[in-house]
Order: C-alpha cells, then structure tokens, then sequence
C-alpha cells in the first residue's frame, strides 16, 4: 500500500492521503452510526409494546386503541400483498418499454420518452395520491371492480362490494410509482450489453426476438433484478398515495377489493393524534416490523443476484 | 485588491455576518424575559388542527393589537397534549379532554393543568343517496350507532324507514365510511354514539381513533368527505364547518329533547346553554339536554399550566387567553367556527384569573 519516498512533495500527499481516508472513513462510520442509533432509538420507543405483546404482535389482527391490544398482521399482510401487485403489473410493462426504448424505438422517440416515463418518478406521491383519490378510484370501482364482481365474483380474490379503495387500487398506484424506477435502470443495464453481443447473435441467424431474449436479457440480468429490487424497497415503503387509496381497514381479507392498510400508511395515519406509551410503543414497533421487512426483502434480493450473477459466470 | 486580501475581506463579512445572525436568533430566547418590554414576547402554541384557522387569525388580530407574537402549530390533539407536558410550549391545544394518565404525567411535573374552552364545533352526519337531499334524512343516535356497528346493514331497515317516512330509501347495503387517522373529530363523534348506544361503548369506545368494524377509512376531513362523494349509498361524519363549505347532503339528528336538527352554529353554541357546567370545563357536550343543541358538538380547548414559571409570559399569556374569550369571539362565526356560550365564557374567565406565579394572581378583573 505505501511506498516510501523522502520527496516533500509526496510527504505532502500522503499526509493528504491520511486526512481523505480518515475523513472517509468517518462518513462511512457515521452514516452506520446513525441506522444503529435509529434503531435503538425506535427499539427503545417501542419497548412498552414488545414487551406487553412479545410474538403476538406479528400474529394477532387486532388494532384496538381503546382497549390497548395491538397486533400487526393486517398490517403486515397489506404491506406485502399491495407490493405484490405493484410488481406483478409494474414488472412486464417496465421490461417491456426498457427493452423497446433500448432496442427498438427509432431515434427521434428514444430521449422524449425516456425523459416522460422518468418524469413520472418526479412527481411528489401527495399528488399521485390525490389523482388516485379523485380519478383512479372512481374508475377502478365502475367499471372495473363492477365488471370482476359480477363476472370473476365467484373467486375470493373479487368478492365483496366494490368501493373503489382497496388492495387493488394501492397495488396499481404503488405499480405507477415504481415503474419509472424500474424502466430506468433496467434501461441503462440493456443499453450496457456490449454491441457484441448483439452482432454476434445476429450472425449466427437469429431474429431480433432470439437476440434480446437470449443474447440480451441474460446477460443482464442482475441489472434487471436490481431495478426490481429498488421498486419494490419503493413500494413497502411508499406512505401517502398509498394511504389514500387504500381505504385504510384493519382486516386481513384475500379480497383485491377490500379496504386495507399498509404499515406505512397505519403509521401515517395514526402517529399524530396516538397517546400512551402502549399506543405509541405499538406504532413505533410497526416501524420496526416494517424496517425488518425491507432488510429481508434486500438479502433475499442480494442472493438472488449473486446466484444469477454466479450462474452466469460458470457458464450457461 | 490582492487575492489575499479579498480573501480576507471575504473572510471577515463572514464572521461579521455570523455575529449579528447569532445575536438576533439568541435575544429573543436567551436573556430573561423580565427585562424585555412587552412588546418583543412571544408565545408559543401547539396542538389541534380542528381550530388552527381560528387561532391564525386571532393571533395575527392580537399581534396587530398588542405587538405580542403568538406562534401556533397546528400539530394535533395528541402533540399538543405532548408538548405542553414536556413544557416545550406556553400552552397546548386539544379537541379532547386529557386522560387521567395524561394529566398524571403533565402534573407530576409542573402542577395543575388547566382546560380553558375556546370555541366549540360539531360533527355533520353526510351520505350520497340518489335523490335524497340535504336536511332530508332523520337519523336518531341509536340508529347512527347500529349503522357504525354494522347492525344495521342496509338503507331500508326498517329502523331507518320508521324515521323517513316519506323517503324512498334503496335496498343497498350501506358504506360505511370513518376517518382513518386519529382526530378530535372522531373523539367527539365516539363520545356521542358511546353515550347513547351501551352496545357501542362496549364493543368500540370513546377516542381519537378506534376499531371500527367497516367499511373504508379515509384521511382527514377531505378523504372521508371525498369517499362519500364518490361512493353511492354511503355514510360517513366530517367536521360541519368542512361540510357546509362543501356543500355535504347531511342528516337531521334527533337530540335528547328529541327535536330533530340540522347541524348550524347556533345549535352548536346552544349545546352548552342551560347544562350545568364543571368548573373545570371537563366536559363533552355531546347529547345536551337543550331542546334547540345539535347532539354532536365539543368544546376545543386550550391547555396552560395554572403555576407559571415566568411572570411576563404568565401574565402576557393570561391576556390572551381573556381577549380570546372575550373579543376574539367575533372571528368565531365568519369563519364558521361557534361563539362560546355565556356560561361557558363566565367559567373560563375564573379559570384564567387562577393563573398564577408564584402564588400571585397575574392578572385581574
């Protein structure tokens, strides 16, 4: 690492060197000082409640502040489910304007339209939940909701009564929000495939089908994995449009259509007017749920790309 | 001019700057408020939403008046109850009456707290039925109470079309609607139901959020309001000023006189007319005996320290709490807020002549 050197000058530089890692180095320990100290803090805050509920917390679906008994499981299970939906529509549109924008798109479209979807990701959520309030929602009650309850209503996944607010609503403005997100990174992962690839596949005959889905989208696929991965932190995370359409109930319901609340959103909604130690406690331990959550979310996700990245290196 | 030396001119402007930033921002809270004339103290406030417009314009009317600064943020019931038991504000505002446990906290530390009543507001009962206008549903307080237990599923219970006999009332089920965050609004709205209905009491209670059975919640006055909106055969319960300014269809309730009333301000002020009073304004007026009150009406009050640890803080605070009652109550209805009754008036002037320091009453008759 160091070379010796008697010159002034390079006397100067590693003083130099000295100050800049010692300055690094501090940042870098702050910054890990900080998440530690958030979450003593929060553990501290929280400690009323972990120690009255202890594991029933996770597992008990009532949230009663009259009586003091909190439990998280709604809260919980509309967290994952409204993320869940997000994906699950966020994911093909998202991979299919990245690849078209990368590999399709004449020139004259590639920028401005790039630029549209990324201007999506600017827009503050208040106000995409406010769209979502005022618009989104009256037309997913009449007609969509109307149409599944009357046609699909024989599933439990579109049963109940059609309010408009619910899973279904959040899972699609959660899916709006993170899209940009997703489009642009797996945008710029495709756009980082070596030309190569591409012209060695062309050569060999095959279609511009075969060359993005064989040549082009494996080899980037951590890349691709990531920018899910980024919307989908996005999403468990995501508080206000969510706590806007989502209708806010407490029930654990495998209806798409059912109101429901996200851990965000109850913490939002409740945080302010809460009063007691137990109260606040169980609020604060629901911010710790929510922290557990997205930590697993990113270490099974870093698996996940280490095993495509590893797989990919061993040769396919 | 050398680099140097612009440097250092640069330099200086900087530290000079720095100076004078540092002793402006340290007069005001650093050195001792006896020493400072009147007109540089300030006041500092916290707590409910439900009152905030009022407030802004009383405090900016009392500025112009007596030059005394008062800041209030609008921050909810339940940060003002907080702050001014940490004693970080010159008093708090709340929608609800503080819990034994929470008066125990505040008083342990700093003596004797009292609830000093500003204004009152009540609660409108809205829907979205085709056809059925503003004014025309009756509703009674057990009923009100069953459709928010779910007990009551549908518009053409009998329970409901026993009220309204002339309306067509849809077989649809009822959407219920509640607000989702914690608010003064729902406190009110659960005390009453809670006083009326045991079965409510029982099974959801009296507070700033609770466990509500269904159907969809919405956040603050314009997500409960909006849900209605949008909703066919809903109900729900908003804020009457927030319902009247947009033009919310809402329910005629029944009182305890059993005269059926739209909300309006005067019912709201009549609520505290002709019931007797504690002394120390703990009360919810939800359900008065009045035969002209609304029944879902509250006072919002604000919260001080009978015991003040500064006397001209003490003593600019007293005044501005008795021109609040007093003179402050013409801002109250142009901005559809409701005047304070006489009786109520009375009971908070002998609240705000206890304050005291050190033993000495701060200001007087």
């Amino acid at each position: 690492m160091t070379v010796k050197s008697n010159t002034a000058s390079t006397v100067w530089a590693r003083v130099g060197d000295k100050i800049f890692s010692r300055l690094t180095l501090f940042f870098s320990v702050l910054m890990a000082a900080i998440l530690i100290a958030l979450l003593i803090a929060l553990g501290i805050d929280a400690w009323p409640a972990i120690q009255k509920f202890g594991l029933s917390f996770i597992t008990s679906i009532e949230w009663d502040p009259v009586n003091e008994v909190f439990g998280a499981l709604p809260a919980i299970y509309g967290t994952l489910l409204s993320s869940l939906i997000g994906l699950i529509i966020a994911v093909p549109i998202s991979l299919g304007s990245a690849i078209f924008l990368s590999e399709l798109a004449p020139d004259w479209m590639r920028r401005p339209c790039s630029f549209l979807i990324e201007m999506l990701a600017a827009i503050p959520s208040v106000i995409i939940g406010l769209w979502g309030l005022y618009v989104m929602v009256p037309f997913i009650r009449n007609p969509i909701e109307i149409w599944l309850g009357s046609n699909l209503g024989f599933l439990p996944l579109f049963s109940g009564p059609p309010f408009g607010v619910g899973f279904l609503s959040a899972g699609i403005i959660l899916a709006i929000m993170v899209i940009p997100i997703i489009t642009a990174i797996s945008r710029e992962a495709i756009v980082a495939v070596p030309v190569t690839q591409r012209e060695a596949m062309l050569a060999l005959g095959a279609t511009r089908w075969e060359m993005i889905t064989r040549a082009v989208l494996p080899y980037c696929r951590s890349g691709l994995m990531g920018g899910v991965i980024l919307g989908l932190g996005r999403a468990l995370g995501e508080t206000m449009a969510v706590t806007m359409v989502i209708g806010n109930g407490y029930v654990l319901s495998p209806s798409l259509f059912s109101p429901g609340a996200t851990i965000a959103s109850k913490v939002a909604s409740e945080f302010n007017e809460a009063s007691g130690d137990l109260y606040i406690g169980s609020l604060i331990e629901l911010a710790l749920v929510l922290f557990a959550i997205t930590l697993l979310v990113n270490i099974i996700a870093r698996l996940l790309v280490w095993r495509t990245v590893s797989v990919r290196g061993t040769g396919e | 001019m050398s680099k140097w030396n612009k440097n250092w001119f640069a330099c200086m402007s900087v530290i000079l700057i720095a100076a004078v930033a540092l002793a402006g921002c340290s007069s005001p809270s650093g050195s001792p408020a006896t020493s400072t004339p009147a007109k540089s103290i300030n006041l500092n406030g916290a707590g409910a939403t439900f009152p905030a417009p009022l407030y802004t314009k009383w405090f900016d009317e009392y500025n112009k008046l007596t030059g005394v600064k008062v800041n209030y943020q609008p921050i909810g019931s339940g940060g003002g109850i907080s702050q001014i038991t940490e004693g970080t504000v010159d008093f708090g505002a709340t929608d609800g009456i503080m819990t034994e446990a929470e008066l125990t906290k505040a008083e342990s530390k700093s003596g004797p707290i009292l609830h000093i009543p500003m204004t009152s507001g009540s609660v409108a009962v809205i829907y979205n039925l085709a056809g059925i206008g503003t004014g025309q549903l009756k509703l009674t307080g057990a009923v009100l109470a069953d459709i928010y237990l779910k007990k009551i599923a549908k518009w053409n219970n009998p329970a409901i079309a026993a009220l309204n006999p002339d309306l067509k009332l849809p077989d649809a089920a009822i959407a219920v609607v509640f607000r989702s965050d914690g608010s003064g609004t729902t406190y009110i709205f659960t005390n009453y139901l809670s006083k009326i209905s045991q079965d409510f009491k029982s099974t959801i209670g009296n507070a700033k959020a609770v466990k509500w059975p269904g159907d969809i919640g919405g956040q603050g006055n314009a997500g409960v309001a909006g849900q209605v909106q949008q909703i066919p055969n809903s109900i729900g319960y908003v804020e009457m000023a927030y319902a009247e300014q947009n033009k919310l269809a809402w329910a005629k309730l029944k009182n305890a006189a059993g005269n059926f009333l739209e909300p309006s301000l005067q019912a709201t002020t009549k609520a505290a007319e002709g019931v007797s009073l504690p002394d120390d304004m703990k009360i919810m007026l939800t359900n008065s005996s009045n035969p002209e009150a609304y029944p879902i009406v509250g006072f919002t009050w604000i919260l001080v320290y009978v015991n003040q640890k500064d006397k001209d803080t003490g003593v600019a605070l007293a005044k501005m709490l008795w021109w609040a009652i007093h003179d402050g109550q013409q801002y109250t209805e142009p901005l559809s807020y409701a005047r304070l009754a006489e009786s109520a008036v009375s009971k908070a002037e002998t609240a705000i002549l206890s304050i005291n320091y050190q033993g000495q009453p701060l200001i007087t008759r």
